[in-house]
């Protein structure tokens, strides 16, 4: 565990790390996207409107994997006082709010001509608006403090407080009566949607993953990098308050 | 147990002493449910209809007025900190000063909140549901604001940042209180309802003291 | 081309999805890589600074 700690350590990794997700990322959301949108088939029922299936349930995924990371890094810089796993949770949070939000609007584009309605509040529509209010929640959190260590621990307590929105995200198509339709891809019994759709919705899924491991990565390097710059300002503005003051005596 | 019990009587001391926070809370729940009527009309069955919504909906906006100062007059004249500092322990403390929440703000709300049901027009079978669903959401909302209210000590803009991370986490208990009310209205067991509204009470008990006091022990740092 | 563009009637809906996907994913990485950018452009002043 403390040989990651490293920030130095994780510089480097994620260095070598980087190019290869980013053309990972790139790779997977374009054939994503040209299978989304000219090689899958249309529904027989839904018509070309099923394509925002294709946007919707990765962001959907998505949404909730980050903030499923965002609670773990959350725990482990609780529990063992880890450095990189307050700015890996910071990290994440933005990339998962903006997850949410395309999963929200794609789903409300898609609702309309399937259900009839923009919105409707059943169980799997609200717990996800939730999921999208805690996610904004964390951020204002986190920079309501002066002190930035303040900030990171309330946040992670928010963060493990709000998990326990996650598996109502999930089961709440099988506990209650919602207009969302149940799970066709992650049950037990294996998925039930065709293969000809499936295999689009899966490289979108990788291509998602890989973007938010990439930004990810820059994200925790961008953070890193900040402290280092303060650090170096503060060793500055020692320096110049010993010339002002004359060498120590 | 006597130290719990200890802080549970100086909270209850303060609010008493100090008296506005119950007043408060319980006249704002008022106006703001007799505001509806001027909003929507006074027409009878209309009023019925979001009756017990228009209840749980101020209730809850009541609830979040006093929590900020749940913990904030005690960390600022220092006496959070010598009560950490004492052998009942953190957890043991938020639960206390829940208690003495709840008891000075929860409380007068679910005895308030049939009379003004009845200035809605809530139709007869919806009171007692009403009043026991509010007895089993109201500690929750207590314990969950405590939350909030040990996550926001000392933060910029507390108050208003406090009621944008506890309303979400609100939702829940909102919508199973209100749907006892309107099913046993419209004749169907509440039952269900009522055992998940105690679940979450349940739930709530030990987990909320439990983020509130590792939020506090960051404050405290 | 203007049967895929109609996308079977739904393209208000379908269009509309696919761009705001599109546009959230681009800010995220735009944001986050003009945030990296500024920081090292900083970072590599502050050193040749210091090492004058």
């Amino acid at each position: 565990m403390h040989r990651f700690a490293n920030p130095a350590r994780f510089m480097r990794l994620s260095e070598r790390l980087m190019p290869w997700c980013t053309a990972g990322a790139v790779g997977f959301l374009a054939v994503g996207f040209y299978l989304a949108l000219f090689v899958a088939p249309p529904d027989y029922q839904q018509g070309e409107a099923v394509r925002i299936m294709f946007v919707h349930v990765p962001a959907a995924w998505m949404a909730s994997f980050a903030y499923l990371f965002m609670a773990v890094a959350s725990a482990v810089a609780l529990i063992w006082r880890h450095p990189l796993a307050d700015l890996a949770a910071q990290a994440a949070a933005p990339l998962g709010a903006g997850f949410t939000l395309i999963c929200l609007v794609t789903g409300s584009l898609w609702g309309q001509p399937m259900w009839g309605t923009w919105w409707v509040w059943d169980a799997r529509l609200t717990s996800v608006l939730v999921l999208f209010f805690l996610y904004l929640g964390y951020i204002a959190l986190v920079h309501a403090f002066d002190d930035p260590t303040r900030g990171a621990r309330a946040g992670a307590v928010l963060a493990l407080v709000g998990a326990v929105n996650l598996p109502i995200i999930k089961f709440s198509v099988d506990w209650w009566n919602t207009l969302h339709q149940p799970a066709s891809v992650f049950r037990i019994g294996g998925p039930t949607i065709d293969r000809a759709m499936l295999v689009p919705l899966l490289v979108m899924a990788v291509g998602f993953t890989l973007y938010f491991a990439a930004l990810l990565m820059l994200r925790i390097r961008t953070a890193i990098l900040e402290s280092r710059l303060r650090a170096a300002r503060l060793g500055e503005v020692e320096i110049g308050a010993e010339t002002v003051a004359g060498p120590a005596q | 147990m006597s130290a719990f019990l200890a802080v549970v009587q100086r909270d209850l001391r303060l609010a008493l002493r100090q008296g506005s926070d119950a007043a408060l809370v319980v006249a704002f729940f008022v106006l703001a449910v007799v505001l509806f009527p001027f909003g929507v009309g006074p027409e009878p069955q209309l009023l019925a209809r979001i009756a017990a919504g228009v209840v749980w909906v101020t209730a809850l906006l009541a609830a979040l007025l006093s929590l900020d100062r749940l913990f904030q007059l005690d960390y600022e004249d220092g006496s959070l900190e010598a009560l950490a500092l004492t052998p009942l322990s953190l957890e043991a403390l938020v639960l206390a000063k829940c208690l003495a929440h709840w008891l000075t703000t929860g409380l007068p709300l679910v005895l308030a909140a049939p009379v003004l049901a009845a200035l809605l027009q809530l139709e007869g079978e919806g009171y007692l549901p009403l009043v026991l669903a509010m007895g089993l959401g109201t500690p929750s909302l207590s314990l969950v604001g405590a939350v909030g209210a040990a996550l926001t000590l000392g933060a910029r803009r507390a108050g208003v940042l406090l009621s944008l991370l506890v309303l979400p986490l609100y939702i829940p208990v909102l919508i199973f209180g209100v749907a006892a009310v309107d099913q046993a209205v419209a004749g169907i067991s509440i039952l269900p309802h009522l055992s998940i509204l105690a679940a979450f009470l349940l739930a709530a008990l030990p987990l909320a003291p439990l983020a509130a006091a590792a939020a506090l022990r960051s404050a405290l740092e | 081309m203007m049967d895929f563009l109609a996308m079977g009637g739904y393209a208000r809906f379908v269009w509309p999805a696919y761009g705001v996907a599109v546009l959230v994913l681009a800010l995220m990485a735009i944001v986050s890589f003009r945030s990296w950018r500024h920081r090292q452009r900083l970072w590599s002043e502050i050193s040749t600074t210091r090492r004058r």
